[in-house]
């Protein structure tokens, strides 16, 4: 694991009287950020109020990579409910939708019943797996890239920078006591950020019903009351989760940041500051003969940092994983002549080893990783194989509650509700026998006909259909009190058989007391 | 315990003054979100005693200005249910049993019904799913002492058997034991002839004695071969379902002393519909006509 500070690292060299290093910084075109870390400010940590962070804008690959994430994911959030896949008559054209109140759930072209969530189990599986594979191999990229907290902060941030100007000019601005241009841009960044936040609950809920039509309905008033709840919830959770509490969220309401330690190894990419290269910080003078490291200690990584940490203290569960101080660095040593990557997003092993002049290759396959992707194999097999071979048909046999009744020729009926699973989007016909008692006839109620070997039941499409069902039995072929039976359905068209074993009860078979 | 506060020398902050075996317990504060949901919950509880039913006053409460009361909303979703039902209601009233049968959805709602009604008047008698018990007929088998069409089943809910409604369906067997008509031998030969005609018997003379009895005496309400008549519920007596039991003995106990069983009126006691949808359940129960 990354150490929390590096212990053999030499002593810092003694601190340069601030106006003094800021005017050697100033000499490389470099700001010195004021600006302490989170764990400099802190005093308590029981109830210290809150400090506050305020990220400062910075340009760089990571920060490219973060504005891909975000307007690829927000995109597929807000348009996909638009996305339109047809799928025959009598069923909706969303290609992902979850309709509860026909208790189906549609994706593109897969159809589940309610009875088949447990496919969402596997794909929760999967998902847990691959985070966990993602997090051992590339550090914190969920929690920096695609957590949904993440990208709406970053989206947040943003209207609170175009509002509200850049880092120094907000902490200027909550400084200063309240006027009405202060309270006008605090007033127009919150209209904002709800006006986002009631877009997001918006465009949950249209996953829910058919997208154009609810949109009509939600603002004629006409949909449902949990509707507007649900728009209601997420408006409020991503106001104050994006707006106000941000890394609060990450660092004391999250559970992963706390057992990430636990898919990090030292073959781990992770954002790292190179102690080897940057202590002692500071700024070679002209003259002197102290020795430096490469940090010129401008703290610019600290002022980006969105959950305001200094990544020089080393790993820390605040840190999201982002890369914006890799950003900000690599613009510094630039600007200073030394070679990028002080802070680099790279493995500890390779840290150490470059720290002793070496190079290593980055290792892709550990037994870590390989043991993740061949669980992710095994569990999405299963979830293939049964997604591919499951019938569109399917039996459900309740006994009634009425053990059984004696006719007057003598013989045993029970009474059965058979329920017939059509997933097909055509009416079928399928035929009903029963086996394990000879002789067995059936019957159906409301239906005409007596008694015969066989039934022929039609089942409404894309739809459960029930029949109260009566096996007559003579008493002779009965053995026993109970006797198993199976429910035999065969679809008439493709002969495609389902089967379902229950009991059939009849009375204690009769005592040879002579009592005839 | 002491009044004084003392502040803890290395944390700063006080202690409670307790102490136990040197240990020394921090008055740590609550963080202040927890507080504020503390408060907030006061503020909800006040809100909440204002505006709904919350105090009570001996007899009587305070009522809450939104003047929400739960019974109130129990009277209201069942109007709201009962207006749903009521579409089906008023065809099932319009319809006589045998129509409803024929129309799928309304059979539907009106077996659904007559579960839940059956359950609350018949299952005491009649067993739940009407599986019948001793002395009390099974209405799920398929026979019928007055007669299994959905009219009969209608008219007998409606009007009972020997009920003392003025159209009730009644009908009385003699007790031959205990008269002049037959002598305590002569019970036991008519038992025998009965057995003979579910093949149970092994004295073919008395079977022969019985025969001539049951001619004179029994077939002009059972039928010749035991086959009962539903006009004036006598039960058939060549099946294998016997109301009172079906060994010798207890054939020849109904013989002497019949017993005759009572099904009240319920024309007064239920809606018509709901004598209906009774009919329609029971009929479906699988030996409906």
């Amino acid at each position: 694991m990354a150490a929390d500070h590096p212990s053999g690292a030499p002593p810092p060299v003694p601190h340069p009287s601030a106006p003094q290093h800021e005017t050697h910084l100033a000499a490389h075109g470099i700001e010195l950020a004021d600006v302490q870390s989170v764990r400099e400010q802190k005093t308590d940590p029981f109830f210290a109020k809150r400090v506050q962070v305020y990220p400062k804008r910075v340009w760089g690959t990571f920060r490219r990579l973060k504005w891909t994430a975000l307007f690829t994911l927000l995109g597929v959030y807000y348009l996909l409910p638009w996305l339109r896949w047809d799928r025959g008559p009598n069923a909706p054209d969303q290609a992902v939708l979850v309709d509860m109140d026909h208790e189906r759930a549609y994706f593109f072209f897969i159809e589940i019943w309610a009875q088949e969530v447990y496919y969402l189990t596997g794909v929760l599986i999967l998902a847990a797996i691959g985070l966990f594979l993602v997090t051992s191999l590339f550090g914190r990229v969920w929690c920096g890239y695609a957590c949904p907290q993440t990208v709406w902060t970053d989206l947040f941030m943003w209207v609170e920078r175009r509002i509200e100007g850049d880092r120094s000019a907000r902490i200027r601005r909550d400084k200063q006591p309240w006027s009405v241009a202060k309270f006008a841009r605090k007033a127009a960044k919150h209209a904002v950020w709800l006006l986002i936040a009631l877009l997001t609950g918006g465009a949950w809920i249209l996953y829910f019903e058919d997208a154009p039509t609810l949109a009509a309905k939600f603002f004629t008033g006409d949909a449902s009351s949990s509707l507007y709840f649900f728009v209601g919830l997420f408006t409020v959770t991503t106001y104050s989760f994006a707006g106000l509490m941000r890394e609060q969220v990450c660092t004391f309401m999250c559970p992963w940041p706390r057992f990430q330690s636990a898919m990090l190894d030292e073959d781990t990419m992770v954002v790292t500051y190179e102690d080897w290269r940057g202590e002692p910080r500071g700024v070679h003078r002209k003259g002197s003969d102290a020795v430096v490291g490469d940090c010129v200690d401008c703290k610019q990584c600290v002022a980006v940092c969105p959950t305001g940490i200094d990544i020089r203290d080393g790993i820390q569960l605040e840190c999201i994983g982002c890369g914006l101080c890799i950003d900000a660095c690599n613009d510094v040593m630039a600007k200073v002549g030394s070679p990028p990557n002080l802070i680099s997003y790279d493995t500890e092993r390779r840290v150490a080893e470059r720290s002793r002049g070496g190079e290593l290759r980055y290792r892709l396959f550990r037994p870590r990783t390989l043991l993740y992707v061949l669980l992710m194999a095994v569990v999405g097999g299963i979830m293939l194989f049964s997604l591919l071979t499951r019938s569109s048909q399917g039996i459900n046999v309740l006994h009634d509650r009425t053990k059984f009744v004696r006719l007057s020729d003598g013989s045993i009926r029970n009474g059965y509700e058979i329920k017939i699973l059509n997933k097909a989007r055509r009416a079928r016909k399928f035929v009903l026998t029963v086996h394990g008692i000879d002789k067995a006839r059936l019957s159906s109620a409301g239906a005409a006909g007596g008694p015969a070997a066989r039934l022929v039941l039609t089942a409404k499409p894309d739809d459960v259909t029930a029949y109260q069902v009566f096996v007559q039995a003579p008493a002779a072929a009965l053995k026993a009190a109970d006797t198993k039976v199976t429910f035999r359905l065969v679809e008439q068209a493709t002969g495609e058989a389902t089967e379902r074993q229950i009991n059939f009860t009849g009375p204690a078979p009769a005592p040879q007391d002579g009592r005839k | 315990m002491t009044t004084e506060r003392e502040k803890d020398s290395v944390t700063g902050t006080e202690t409670t003054g307790h102490e136990w075996d040197g240990i020394r317990e921090l008055d740590t504060p609550p963080p202040s979100w927890l507080m504020w949901i503390f408060y907030l919950s006061i503020v909800f509880a006040a809100v909440y005693v204002v505006l709904y039913p919350a105090i009570p006053l001996g007899g009587s409460y305070t009522k809450g200005v939104l003047g929400y009361s739960s019974r109130e909303a129990l009277d209201v979703s069942m109007a709201q249910l009962r207006k749903a039902q009521g579409q089906y209601l008023v065809q099932i009233n319009a319809k006589s049993p045998a129509e409803i049968l024929k129309d799928p959805q309304l059979r539907t709602f009106a077996v659904r019904g007559g579960l839940v009604a059956f359950g609350d008047n018949c299952a005491a008698c009649h067993n739940l799913g009407g599986t019948g018990r001793h002395a009390y007929p099974s209405l799920a088998d398929d026979v019928w002492l007055w007669g299994g069409k959905p009219a009969d089943i209608y008219a007998t809910l409606k009007y009972g058997i020997r009920s003392g409604h003025d159209k009730t369906r009644t009908s009385a067997m003699l007790p031959f034991g205990t008269g002049q008509k037959m002598t305590e031998p002569q019970t036991a030969d008519v038992a025998e002839y009965v057995l003979s005609l579910t093949k149970r018997s092994k004295d073919a003379a008395a079977v022969t004695r019985g025969a001539a009895l049951y001619g004179r005496q029994c077939a002009s309400c059972h039928g010749k071969s035991g086959g009962g008549d539903q006009k004036q519920g006598a039960p058939a007596l060549n099946d294998q379902i016997w109301l009172y039991g079906g060994t010798k003995a207890e054939i020849i106990a109904q013989i002497v002393r019949p017993k005759m069983g009572v099904m009240p009126a319920w024309v007064d006691r239920l809606k018509d519909e709901t004598l209906k949808m009774l009919s329609v359940y029971v009929h479906a129960l699988g030996g409906g006509k």
